[in-house]
């Protein structure tokens, strides 16, 4: 299989679903979903909770198992591609050690890869510049904000060699002002260190601003209903939203999601 | 007005004063020695100006200077007054004893609301104030056991236990060997590691982890020192045997805890850690035990304290003659009640600096705990 994959796809699924097995009978959490993810793509994943976006996302970093369908991972099976250590995965909270340092954090999967100790400093030296964290390795996450901490949880996924960036909901409980803020620095990041990323977010307006494809997903069972290729340039200020052809595909990904979001129950 | 009201320790213990005076002299009509009148004098006027002093708007570090030396100096006089007239003690000597009590009670209260700027002077207040508490438990104890005449057996004043404390020293020492630095150190040590060794095994071995629990919160609720007696049959009457009984008590403690931290830690850092590829003992050092340390020193703390207990009563059942357990059952057998107290305020000191001693390893090992990150 991973040699019929074009050498640019980081992320193949086919007929890929997922059923949980619980006490009220099967959940479909995922069905017949089809989705290939280039290099160098920023691909959101959008649509109402329930919809299997986070669950797509676990699938592909072997935190769950398919039941159904294909799915590769840089050619390999996620599992694979989990021991050779292929992403970077950022979680809807922090989840920084509270016992360690800004700097220990992102050195803790240095340690665990087995980087040495002048590589790990310049690592942290680098990833900190990165984020804009810079003069705050020596802090613990609980004497920084919210937005803050996220941004040193970003900074630890991009710490060791993986071209594969996971964001599930990595801006969610932040408000808006800092967010924006954010989604800026995240796309200078992205044009900067040129990873592929897929970003799980039920924010239209952070979908379209970030993405070159947006995924619009709907539930029971969870489904892919529309895939859009963004039109909006590589280099976007904060203005673009602004803009008529921002708003367009804006529109695109609301008539998506209307669509696929049933009303009947 | 407001300011008699505000200091209402002033208040009281100028009424008290004045009821003292009343109802003089300070001992029985027959006591063998009285105070003699100067004395009676200086004391009263010490209290009662010291009172006045209580209600007019001095700096606080002088008032409660003020206010410390002469409650101080009052009650000592009165102390020293009881000499050759135990139980003689009458009704206005108590009196005078509780306004001093209230002036030093007054002394705190000022001392309590002085915000110092150094920490120097934070440290130095926050040692005096309970230093201050302290003093008045034990001088309230002599005035009452000394004045009143209670039996030494009873209660003896806590002046006799300091005598027999320091005359006694070579023997108390002897007994802190054979009870601390052979039964509880070397119980306690051998008996948390092997609760958390088996803590981690029942871990990793599903069956050991689901039929050794429930056991060991059974056990944690057993009386252990029921077993004192068959430990000493087993391993004989030496120091072996209390160990033995205080590896028992704190084994399942170190046990039952630990397995809850190595639980404590949440599903999103453990996907953290298998989306590293974390291996189970670099999971295990790098984010379980970390995150089950506020538990394993739960289990340090609740053990430093079994520990004590497990060793001195195990001693009760039987022991060579040396040991803090065997000195106070042989000592109050022979009626020699301030002995027994002086073991007791050994074992209370050394409980408490061995407390503290875990709770300053917990406090450098767990900064990061909601509960201690302060501010």
């Amino acid at each position: 299989m991973p040699m019929n994959n074009p050498p640019s796809s980081v992320v193949s699924a086919s007929k890929l679903g997922l059923t949980f097995e619980t006490s009220d009978g099967p959940v479909h959490a995922l069905s017949n979903v089809d989705l290939t993810v280039n290099k160098g793509d920023f691909v959101s994943f959008i649509g109402p909770s329930g919809c299997g976006k986070t669950t797509f996302l676990r699938v592909i970093a072997d935190l769950e198992k398919a039941t159904a369908g294909e799915i590769t991972v840089n050619g390999m099976t996620p599992e694979e591609a989990r021991k050779s250590r292929s992403y970077g995965y950022v979680f809807q909270a922090p989840a920084l050690y509270p016992w360690r340092t800004i700097e220990k954090n992102i050195a803790l999967p240095l340690e665990i890869m087995g980087y040495s100790a002048a590589d790990r400093k310049a690592r942290i030296e680098r990833t900190l510049d990165l984020v804009n964290l810079s003069g705050f390795g020596k802090k613990y996450p609980w004497q920084l904000s919210g937005g803050m901490q996220q941004r040193a949880s970003i900074a630890r996924a991009l710490a060791f060699d993986a071209d594969l960036l996971l964001m599930d909901e990595p801006f969610g409980a932040l408000d808006e002002i800092v967010r924006d803020h954010l989604n800026e620095q995240l796309l200078k990041l992205w044009a900067r260190t040129e990873k592929t990323i897929c970003f799980v977010t039920h924010s239209i307006p952070e979908a379209v601003y970030l993405s070159t494809r947006i995924v619009v997903m709907s539930p029971r069972p969870g489904r892919v209903t529309d895939v859009i290729e963004s039109t909006l340039p590589k280099e976007r200020p904060l203005e673009i939203r602004e803009t008529p052809e921002f708003l367009e595909i804006a529109h695109r990904v609301r008539e998506g999601l209307r669509a696929g979001h049933s009303y009947e129950e | 007005m407001k300011r008699v009201l505000h200091s209402w320790q002033g208040t009281a213990a100028l009424v008290l004063c004045l009821a003292a005076l009343a109802s003089l002299p300070l001992m029985a009509v027959d006591a063998p020695s009285p105070f003699g009148t100067g004395t009676v004098v200086l004391v009263l006027l010490m209290v009662a100006g010291a009172a006045l002093v209580s209600f007019t708007k001095l700096s606080q570090p002088l008032l409660a200077t003020i206010l410390f030396v002469a409650a101080h100096l009052a009650v000592w006089l009165l102390l020293a007054g009881i000499a050759g007239n135990e139980g003689q003690a009458t009704l206005a000597f108590f009196l005078l004893v509780a306004a001093s009590w209230l002036l030093a009670w007054r002394c705190v209260s000022v001392l309590s609301g002085i915000r110092p700027k150094s920490q120097a002077g934070d440290t130095f207040l926050r040692l005096l104030i309970p230093a201050i508490f302290g003093a008045w438990i034990l001088i309230l104890w002599e005035a009452a056991t000394r004045g009143a005449g209670i039996p030494f057996i009873i209660l003896p004043p806590p002046s006799s236990i300091g005598a027999r404390l320091a005359s006694s020293v070579p023997i108390l020492w002897a007994d802190v060997q054979q009870t601390i630095f052979k039964a509880v150190l070397f119980g306690y040590v051998v008996g948390c590691a092997s609760g958390f060794v088996v803590a981690i095994i029942a871990d990793r071995i599903a069956f050991l982890r689901r039929g050794l629990l429930p056991i060991g919160n059974m056990v944690s609720a057993l009386p252990i020192i029921g077993v004192a007696p068959i430990m000493v049959m087993w391993f004989g009457f030496d120091w072996q045997s209390k160990a033995a009984v205080v590896i028992i008590m704190t084994f399942f403690p170190m046990l039952v805890n630990t397995v809850a931290g190595l639980a404590a830690s949440g599903a999103m850092e453990r996907d953290l850690m298998r989306s590293y590829a974390s291996d189970y003992w670099q999971t295990l050092i790098k984010l379980r035990l970390p995150a089950a340390m506020p538990f394993i020193f739960n289990a340090l703390k609740i053990n430093s304290t079994l520990a004590l207990i497990g060793a001195i009563v195990a001693e009760f059942f039987g022991t060579p003659i040396v040991g803090m357990g065997f000195r106070i059952s042989t000592e109050i057998g022979r009626m020699n009640v301030d002995m027994v107290w002086a073991e007791i305020a050994v074992a209370a000191l050394i409980g408490s600096v061995f407390y503290g001693v875990v709770a300053l390893g917990e406090r450098a090992t767990t900064f990061w705990h909601p509960s201690n990150r302060g501010g």
